[in-house]
């Protein structure tokens, strides 16, 4: 690369769903539009997420969830990374989200929420668009 | 079969007529260069006799009940009796879903399918840390006896059969719902029902694994032991496919990596010396209807077919009840959109009838609302009168596997079934599927196909209707179901109080003879019932044996 910092995206599956598809081809395709992708695999708690996303230096974190338990999870990594100072990295939510969720989602800090049919380009634009370094 | 002479002219003419289709194609060129299924098989313009000369009718098909099954598992099919219609349902606390399941009985629902929250299926007490936020999302949150005593109260479970999705924990399920029964005096040997109890596709595709592979298959065979003995209308097992397919398999690909897990449970029974006809018959299966209509349905047969052969050819059972292929299936939740969500109805009606040419033996039928949320009760009564419809109306279960002797889906049922074994010939040389989903192989053939699809969606190669074409402007839906974040502080109340109220010197002594059964490989199934009327929680159940087996942790691939 000339000179110019790939952008580094921590993957993340909180909680205890199982449901990887979305994540998997999302990581993909971010790796494809010459980003670096670390992806947690499974049953991640917030605290692992942060804690990889701190080891890792990552300018994003993209998570996905498809339980429904975004409501307390996402949240709760938003609650960790400010306690540990931690706000240049651009923090995004995927999966089954209802509609009326998204504004306390982006009140606490998740800068975006991309639901189904959202489409991986889309993805990379936004990221490309609103990385924080 | 035709004929030679006959193929003979036949072949003339029809190179005949592909001669004058080539020279109109330049004036009216077809809508694509080619052609070809989901499962990267090329699509012929026309399929006649030609194409199916190899296949020996009496060989590869058969008649209806019989071996290979290809046509069926039952000699009259739909005319003798329509599958069992079974909608997956649950969530909340044990009352609302017993309400739920209730209201679907009222509704000429067959079959009961219970659907587990996330730290029921992963061995977690709703009041564990790990289980905040998830505690009632996906399915019903199952604590101890006294939740399945609630869920099921009411309900004659000698006369409704039971479907569980559970895998790492089915023994503690399975032994909760014999407690259950026990108390309505229903003795098991007269219940009916299945567990998933399927733990390889949890490492491959959907996540709900709690210890490493080797334990996990020993609880999986000592489970077909004892059901072989005492619950023998039980289905000891539902090899799953549908999850294979959802996290982005082919239609091949799901036929070979769940058939590929079959061999996989069948060897491991073997190896703690059960006999193939002993445990066979009560191995079922589960697959996923998805877009392609004819696809699905050839696949369905192939399926069928190839099973046959496995137990037959490779096991060497006898009992034509251990070659039989039963399965239940679902359709594709992963196909379901979020944008024009009625148009979900029909999609949904077009892979349920997929399913039902393909002779399932039950189908639960997604609703139109399940990309945004869990299904409304109004979602789900369309989704079961879909089914409904297909049995009493449409005139297809009059006359069995009526798609069969169409050339196109005879060719493709062979195709398929070749494709398929080709896959299981390579697993079988990486040592079988427990060594190559350990290598990452299975997951990274799912993937990529996932993968593919998408890109064919971006690039528009792909149409989906309403989300890269047709799209319109909508409202957002209303009236989705939520369930009430409270349920974990019920579900923690009830908890406290249990376990203050049970006799705890019992519940241990159970659990100390649980850990000892466990450790020394002997049969746990009596053990856990004990320790499950005591009132021992499905976590500290869980623990124990976490304690003796260890934890499986994810190698994950990208």
């Amino acid at each position: 690369m000339q000179g110019k910092k790939r952008i580094r995206v921590l993957a993340a599956k909180p909680g205890l769903d199982g449901h990887d598809r979305g994540v998997k081809v999302v990581a993909s395709a971010l790796m494809d539009a010459g980003m670096e992708v670390v992806y947690t695999g499974l049953r991640q708690t917030p605290e692992q997420i942060v804690e990889a996303a701190v080891q890792e230096d990552v300018d994003v974190i993209a998570m996905s969830i498809l339980s429904g338990a975004h409501d307390y999870l996402f949240p709760r990594v938003m609650e960790l990374l400010k306690e540990r100072a931690v706000e240049d990295v651009l923090v995004l939510g995927g999966g089954i989200i209802p509609e009326e969720d998204i504004p306390s989602l982006k009140s606490c800090g998740i800068a975006e929420i991309f639901g189904p049919g959202t489409t991986t380009g889309d993805i990379v634009r936004y990221i490309e668009e609103h990385v924080k370094r | 079969m035709p004929h030679r002479k006959d193929l003979e002219t036949l072949r003339k003419e029809k190179d005949r007529w592909a001669e004058g289709v080539e020279t109109s194609l330049e004036k009216r060129p077809e809508r694509k260069e080619s052609f070809t299924n989901t499962s990267g098989i090329p699509v012929n313009r026309l399929y006649t006799p030609l194409d199916v000369e190899d296949v020996d009718y009496m060989e590869r098909l058969g008649m209806p009940g019989e071996y290979p099954f290809t046509r069926g598992v039952q000699p009259t099919m739909y005319r003798g009796r329509y599958w069992t219609m079974r909608q997956y349902a649950g969530f909340a606390t044990a009352e609302e879903s017993n309400r739920r399941y209730k209201f679907l009985l009222e509704q000429g629902q067959t079959g009961l399918s219970v659907a587990f929250d996330l730290p029921t299926q992963i061995g977690y007490d709703s009041d564990h840390e790990m289980a905040r936020g998830e505690v009632g999302k996906v399915g019903v949150s199952i604590d101890s006896l006294q939740d399945m005593e609630i869920l099921f109260d009411g309900i004659p479970l000698d006369k409704v059969s039971t479907s569980m999705t559970i895998n790492a924990p089915a023994a503690v399920l399975l032994a909760m719902y014999i407690a259950v029964a026990g108390k309505q005096g229903v003795a098991p040997e007269g219940l009916r029902g299945t567990i998933q109890n399927d733990i390889l596709k949890e490492y491959s595709s959907r996540g709900t694994y709690i210890f490493p592979p080797r334990p996990s298959m020993g609880i999986i065979t000592d489970i077909f032991a004892f059901c072989a003995e005492r619950v023998p209308q039980w289905n000891t097992i539902s090899i799953s496919g549908y999850h294979i397919r959802e996290a982005g398999a082919t239609a091949v690909q799901e036929v070979a990596f769940t058939l590929a897990n079959g061999i996989a449970y069948v060897k491991a029974a073997l190896d703690a010396g059960l006999e193939v006809d002993q445990f066979g018959p009560r191995l079922s299966f589960f697959f996923n209807a998805h877009l392609d209509f004819l696809e699905e349905v050839a696949k369905f047969r192939a399926a069928r077919s190839l099973w046959a052969r496995i137990m037959k050819d490779r096991f060497g059972a006898e009992n034509p009840r251990s070659q039989m292929m039963r399965f239940h299936t679902q359709t594709a939740g992963c196909t379901l959109m979020a944008q024009q969500p009625k148009n979900n109805i029909v999609r949904v009606a077009f892979q349920a009838m997929s399913a039902v040419l393909g002779g399932t033996q039950s189908l639960h039928t997604n609703s139109m609302d399940e990309a945004l949320s869990l299904p409304s009760e109004e979602a789900v009564r369309i989704a079961l009168r879909t089914q409904q419809m297909i049995a009493h109306e449409t005139g297809v279960t009059d006359t069995v596997d009526p798609l069969a002797g169409s050339y196109y889906v005879e060719a493709l049922t062979r195709d398929i079934e070749e494709k398929a074994e080709d896959y299981i010939r390579r697993i079988d040389e990486m040592g079988g599927a427990p060594s190559a989903i350990e290598q990452g192989f299975v997951q990274k053939e799912i993937q990529d196909s996932a993968y593919a699809y998408q890109r064919q969606i971006e690039s528009e190669e792909r149409v989906v209707v309403g989300l890269n074409r047709f799209q319109t402007e909508e409202d957002r839906p209303s009236g989705l179901l939520r369930v009430d974040p409270s349920v974990r502080e019920a579900q923690i109340g009830k908890l406290e109080a249990l376990r203050s109220n049970r006799d705890g010197d019992a519940v241990q002594r159970e659990l100390a003879a649980l850990k000892q059964a466990a450790e020394e490989r002997r049969a746990m199934m009596p053990t856990m019932i004990e320790a499950v009327k005591a009132y021992a929680t499905l976590g500290e159940i869980c623990d124990v044996l976490r304690g003796v087996y260890g934890e499986y942790r994810q190698n994950a691939v990208l």
